[in-house]
């Protein structure tokens, strides 16, 4: 006896939708993600109600980690090779195209000037395995509050960034403020703190 | 969409011979199966991996140094300042005015009610003497024990409530002392 069948269904469903969207999805993502660059310390900024954002390019970001080192960043490649030779020449030391090449592709460096001839001789992966003890930091204009120079060579080199502090939550207050200093003793009284977004209470709760 | 229409309607055409000897229909489907799974790979490593909250940044204006003219300088009332120390372990500690501190102790959840308290009354202070109506003029002094996050959070603190007169100062020897053990 035959069997009555059921229409038979098709097993294919039409996915084109789907993978309109997937794809959509996917070029999306692509187009807005920007990889972030190997930080050699991760930090936990603060939050904020503050909405501004800072600037995509042109900025120098000095990173205060929760153990008080000082980290050194600018965020152009042209100009992190101007920075470095500029660096060089006033600490009298001459970096060799290996090392420009190796300090401009890198990102925020924590390396006293008198070791950083060293570190950038090393291998990308040996570099990566280095504990930066951080930029010396103290309370004087001379040649060995070397934020300072970072700062003024960083200045001409970067063609005026937008200076940004990028502290830790818990990083001591006496760290920011040899930082807070050493950018007013180079004349930077304006600059910004970077911090996550929080939501602003509303004017009810403020009554 | 892919599929060839050889006019009329496609219903109506189906299973039916035509005049002409066709070449056995292949099928236009392919099988979009794997194409989908990469496809929500793809969305699932770049979801996993962007970073959507993009970074903010709170503007800090430091007063200039070197400054050789002070005659341009405000001068403030003493019944217009407003001290606040920030302690360590998230204290709090404020005072009204220069002179015979009385030192109060709070913390970050209550301090914005207090501002808003006392910005109002100097702002009804300065009304009644005809003074330039500058608000509060808040002295943040963060102690060596403060961490960085509470002098945002003070900063932050000074937008919220709508205070615009306001410098971050070094805490004096004699405001430590103060400051209850």
């Amino acid at each position: 006896m035959a069997k009555v069948k059921p229409p038979k269904a098709s097993v294919f469903i039409d996915m084109t939708p789907m993978v309109d969207m997937a794809f959509l999805l996917v070029t999306f993502f692509i187009l807005t993600t920007q990889f972030r660059p190997d930080e050699p310390v991760q930090v936990n900024t603060p939050s904020s109600t503050w909405t501004s954002t800072p600037p995509e390019h042109g900025k120098v970001t000095i990173t205060i980690a929760p153990d008080s080192r000082v980290f050194f960043d600018l965020d152009n490649q042209n100009f992190r090779r101007d920075l470095l030779q500029r660096m060089g020449d006033t600490y009298g030391i001459s970096f060799s195209e290996d090392e420009l090449n190796a300090f401009a592709t890198g990102s925020s460096i924590g390396i006293p000037m008198s070791s950083l001839k060293g570190y950038l001789d090393l291998s990308p992966e040996d570099r990566r395995k280095v504990q930066q003890p951080g930029i010396p930091v103290d309370s004087t204009k001379n040649m060995s509050n070397e934020l300072g120079i970072w700062l003024i060579n960083a200045r001409i080199a970067g063609n005026n960034p937008v200076i940004l502090i990028k502290g830790d939550k818990l990083s001591n207050y006496p760290a920011v403020k040899n930082v807070f200093k050493t950018l007013q003793d180079n004349k930077v009284n304006k600059f910004g703190l970077i911090t996550s977004e929080e939501a602003a209470p509303t004017t009810k709760q403020l009554q | 969409m892919a599929e060839l229409q050889e006019g009329g309607d496609v219903q109506s055409h189906r299973g039916k011979k035509r005049g002409h000897v066709r070449a056995k229909k292949m099928s236009t489907r392919i099988d979009m199966t794997p194409m989908v799974d990469l496809g929500f790979l793809l969305v699932t490593f770049f979801i996993l991996t962007t970073t959507m909250t993009k970074p903010k940044a709170m503007q800090v204006v430091m007063p200039d140094k070197d400054v050789k003219d002070t005659s341009e300088m405000s001068k403030i009332r003493a019944s217009e300042a407003m001290t606040i120390l920030l302690g360590g372990n998230d204290k709090v500690y404020y005072y009204y005015g220069i002179e015979n501190p009385q030192i109060q102790s709070t913390d970050y959840k209550k301090i914005r009610d207090t501002l808003i308290a006392h910005n109002n009354y100097v702002l009804g202070l300065e009304a009644a003497n005809g003074w330039d109506k500058k608000g509060v003029i808040v002295l943040i002094k963060p102690t060596n024990d403060s961490k960085y996050e509470n002098l945002v959070d003070m900063l932050d603190e000074m937008k919220i409530t709508n205070i615009k007169s306001y410098a971050i100062v070094d805490v004096t020897t004699d405001e430590l002392a103060m400051i209850p053990k």
